[in-house]
């Protein structure tokens, strides 16, 4: 028998047979470093162990050889395993490119009947011939739509208010069935609306055509009735009701809903985690109050930094753990996006949070006047006099036209989360994305200064917080595993 | 425990052509027999086997030892006489022969779902645990037998392995040999233990995946996610890189690959993070087994290097596969009995050990879940943990719910 060799004869032969692998990292603590490989694997180094992996004074062995090896942040120099993991791993992250603008919103009216201080939308409250879209221009609208690339688009109307202008939700809904199937399209229609104005008619016409439903719920009533006033001061009845209607008839699954956080949100997000529970929904979203429309106008938007927001949102994440612990599934969604994005590849191309930007490659809007825009946050821009993300006219321009613009193209380029300051070296670059019309709106610069970054202080509060949760470990971290998976 | 005997010899040949170096003989029971091939011998446990035999004009008897016979038993062109060992031998099955040497191998047992063909002795890895330890010998010609009893085999069987040595070591080969056993056995299921690192090459998974065989699984161990431990526990440099490659090339062709990770003390402490890599970096492989070890061949003389009682990564186990399944990844536990495992990964505990070396221990006799259990290895010199328990009923329906062989001790065979 041949004898067997030590496993010294299985290790690399000198330091100068390794090789370090891209890696970022960011001090958490005094003696502890997140470091992230190229696709955003996690793991925790003291400073020694971080210095002794760049300077690859590490052996099999020693315990730290085997963490970096596992971890894709060192290779041996003619081994080709390595590389190839990370190059597949990144073309599976980064494949929604091959399926640009899945998502078309229509703002079919501008007008709504709530009148929120927080609106960032800057609705109107009159003049129908003024802020309603054309039937014309819905049309065209649906021509561009069915024309980009994917076979599967969602197409979601937007507002104001869209049951303001309900007729030409029908009207659209009905091109679309007429016009996908010669271009091999898929359609799922999502509606956003307050639910105010629901009617049996709007529920059996969303039945029939497989729409979802999408609403605004910020707590409970005394909450949600000063964030979202209308006549009569009934929102938040006409919202419970609207979706106990829908969960009836639709199903459970066919109505969500968002909360926007104000000042007075702050301090009363179990009350807020509880109405959701109650109303049966499937998860809730957790957001904070973006800097458009009235509520800058109104200074809704400097009302709490991010500091603040985090504070609520780590008090109310927890919170939600627990009621997933007493065996409730029930997901916080940008926690659960985050943690698609940190514990797979998935493509997950959260329009909002992409690298190229999404504006444009991950949906388009269509406002009532006909102006095509990148995103949602750019026609908000628009209506308080900026149109930086305008990308064009549906009188005049096509899909092509308006995606493959200079204007378009020189936005996202410039706006890369790998290359640009202070991302392409940050440790959570893999999960963030760049956020182009934010920055431009906050600093008046599509990259930013990230520091002085409320957007960039969130999304790095939120993923450490997701990492330390799991990499705590327990039950927790098993909640936020779930989510992931989900 | 004992094994079922698959190998040995023969206690005598007669009639048989001195040049043929070796003959696969498949046995018929001679009373139910439809039609006869040339290779067909009639098994002959009594008087009335042998009137059927030579009524049907079989041409070679296979008499086992022990059957009582009148004296004028012979009158067959080719006979055979086995020990009482081969009993078990029914009908259909196949064996391998060499007439000069009576060395005779059961290739193929038609009432098994563990049918597995050695390939070749032949193998580039050198596994510290290696339960078939390879040999360095010309053994070219196991391909043409396994090609020269594939007519023999029942179409209806369900699923064949294949395995070594390095069954790959001669690609074109048994490539080739795959080929053939497509087209007489399209409907079977076929899994090749491979070391995968013929794989790396791009001509070899090409000619592979072109057999478009959809139930073809190239079964490969990968045993660490560092390549300095993996490459240890198979005795060779590179092969990590070549394996893990291997894998990535079939997955991108669309083949069945299942990864098979085989638990002892050079593997388990870093079983957590083996099972974490293999959700974030091959989450896309079709089947993940993590394998108890089977405490035979070279695990024999490697045991002081080996050994770890099942319970002591009982924990370590339950998180992985957590973490697996968290990925959506498929994957099952082999060769490890219940009462070893955590509660939380009973239901993907497999009955995965090989019916002719697979058994229980007396303490298994009061347990309650031994019939869903796996058991034992027999073979080798078998190390038993400290945590062998039988299980209770009330335990067992708590934490198996649904699955409906749930019995009770009494019923246990």
């Amino acid at each position: 028998m041949t004898s067997f060799q030590g496993p010294a004869t299985f290790a690399p032969h000198a330091a100068t047979e390794l090789q370090l692998l891209p890696l970022r990292f960011e001090r958490l603590g005094a003696n502890r470093f997140l470091v992230a490989n190229f696709v955003g694997d996690l793991l925790l180094f003291n400073e020694e162990e971080l210095d002794r992996t760049v300077s690859l004074a590490i052996a099999p062995g020693d315990g730290l050889y085997e963490r970096a090896f596992e971890k894709l942040l060192v290779t041996r120099k003619k081994q080709r395993s390595q590389l190839q993991l990370l190059a597949l791993r990144l073309r599976s992250r980064m494949s929604f490119l091959r399926e640009p603008t899945p998502l078309h919103l229509f703002v079919v009216t501008l007008r709504c009947e709530h009148s929120c201080p927080y609106c960032q939308v800057s609705r109107r409250s009159a003049e129908r011939d003024r802020f309603d879209m054309s039937e014309e221009l819905a049309l065209r609208a649906v021509d561009v739509a069915l024309s980009a690339p994917p076979p599967r688009i969602k197409i979601e109307f937007q507002g104001g208010e869209p049951l303001l202008n309900f007729e030409l939700v029908r009207k659209i809904v009905g091109a679309v069935h007429e016009r996908a199937p010669a271009r091999n399209k898929t359609v799922q229609f999502v509606i956003a609306s307050n639910l105010a104005l629901l009617s049996d008619e709007v529920l059996k016409f969303c039945q029939e055509n497989d729409i979802l439903l999408s609403t605004s719920l910020d707590g409970p009533a005394d909450l949600h009735n000063r964030n979202r006033p209308r006549p009569g001061g009934n929102s938040h009845e006409l919202a419970v009701a609207g979706i106990r209607r829908a969960q009836k008839v639709l199903g459970r699954s066919r109505v969500g809903a968002l909360m926007t956080t104000t000042e007075a949100s702050l301090t009363r997000v179990e009350e807020i985690v509880d109405e959701y529970l109650s109303l049966d929904l499937d998860g809730i979203f957790l957001r904070p109050l973006s800097p458009y429309g009235f509520a800058i106008k109104t200074k809704q938007f400097e009302r709490y930094d991010g500091a603040a927001w985090l504070a609520f949102y780590e008090r109310g994440l927890r919170y939600i753990i627990e009621v997933n612990k007493r065996g409730r599934y029930f997901p916080e969604f940008y926690a659960a996006l985050l943690l698609k994005r940190m514990l797979s590849d998935r493509p997950i191309g959260y329009v909002d949070l992409r690298s190229p930007a999404g504006i444009g490659l991950g949906a388009l809007v269509y406002n009532y006047d006909g102006k095509v825009f990148a995103s949602d946050e750019g026609r908000m821009l628009a209506e308080m006099g900026d149109r930086t993300f305008e990308l064009g006219d549906l009188q005049k321009d096509g899909y092509r036209s308006l995606v493959l613009s200079d204007k378009l193209v020189g936005l996202i380029g410039n706006t890369l989360a790998q290359c640009a300051p202070q991302c392409s070296s940050c440790a959570y670059e893999s999960h963030c994305g760049a956020e182009p019309v934010y920055h431009h709106a906050t600093q008046g610069d599509a990259v930013g200064i990230k520091p002085l970054s409320e957007f960039c202080a969130r999304q790095k509060g939120v993923l450490q917080l997701l990492f330390e949760i799991l990499d705590s470990g327990g039950e927790d971290a098993a909640v936020l595993r779930r989510w992931a998976s989900g | 425990m004992t094994p079922l005997a698959l190998a040995g010899a023969a206690i005598a040949v007669s009639g048989a052509t001195p040049s043929e170096r070796r003959m696969v003989l498949r046995v018929r029971d001679p009373r139910s027999v439809a039609e006869i091939d040339d290779r067909d011998g009639a098994l002959i446990r009594d008087e009335e086997d042998l009137l059927a035999a030579r009524a049907r004009r079989f041409k070679t008897a296979v008499f086992l030892e022990g059957a009582s016979l009148p004296d004028n038993a012979d009158g067959f062109e080719v006979t055979v006489r086995l020990g009482e060992r081969f009993d078990h031998l029914g009908d259909g099955d196949i064996v391998g022969l060499d007439p000069g040497s009576l060395r005779l191998r059961v290739l193929y047992r038609r009432a098994s779902k563990h049918n597995s063909f050695l390939v070749t002795e032949r193998c580039s890895h050198y596994c510290l645990m290696c339960s078939q330890p390879p040999r360095n010998v010309k053994d070219g010609w196991i391909i043409d037998e396994i090609a020269s009893c594939i007519d023999l085999l029942d179409p209806a069987t369900d699923s064949v392995g294949f395995t070594g040595g390095e069954p790959l070591l001669e690609w074109r080969r048994f490539i080739a040999l795959l080929a053939v056993f497509r087209g007489r056995l399209p409907e079977t299921a076929v899994h090749v233990l491979t070391n995968g690192r013929a794989f790396a090459a791009e001509e070899v998974t090409a000619a592979w995946a072109a057999l478009g065989f959809q139930r073809l699984t190239a079964g490969i161990p990968l045993y660490s996610a560092v390549d300095a431990v993996h490459d240890y526990v198979v005795q060779a440099r590179d092969a990590f890189d070549d394996t893990v490659l291997g894998i990535l090339r079939l997955k991108d062709k669309g083949q069945r690959v299942e990864v098979r990770v085989v638990l002892h003390a050079v593997t388990a402490p870093r079983l957590r993070e083996t099972c974490a890599w293999l959700a974030r970096n091959l989450p896309f492989v079709d089947h993940v087994a993590l394998m108890g070890l089977e405490n035979t061949g070279f695990a024999l003389a490697n045991q002081d290097l080996l050994w770890i009682d099942p319970l002591d990564y009982q924990a370590d186990l339950a998180c992985g596969v957590d973490m697996l399944r968290a990925a959506g990844v498929n994957v099952s536990i082999y060769n490890l009995p219940l009462c070893l495992l955590d509660r939380s990964v009973w239901d993907i505990a497999v009955q995965s050990i090989s019916d002719w070396k697979n058994g229980y221990l007396p303490e298994c006799d009061g347990c309650a879940a031994r019939r869903r259990c796996a058991g034992f290895f027999s073979s080798g010199r078998p190390r038993f943990s400290r945590g062998v328990n039988p299980i209770a009923v009330a335990d067992l329906r708590a934490n198996l719910r649904g699955h409906s062989e749930i019995t009770t001790a009494r019923d246990a065979p």
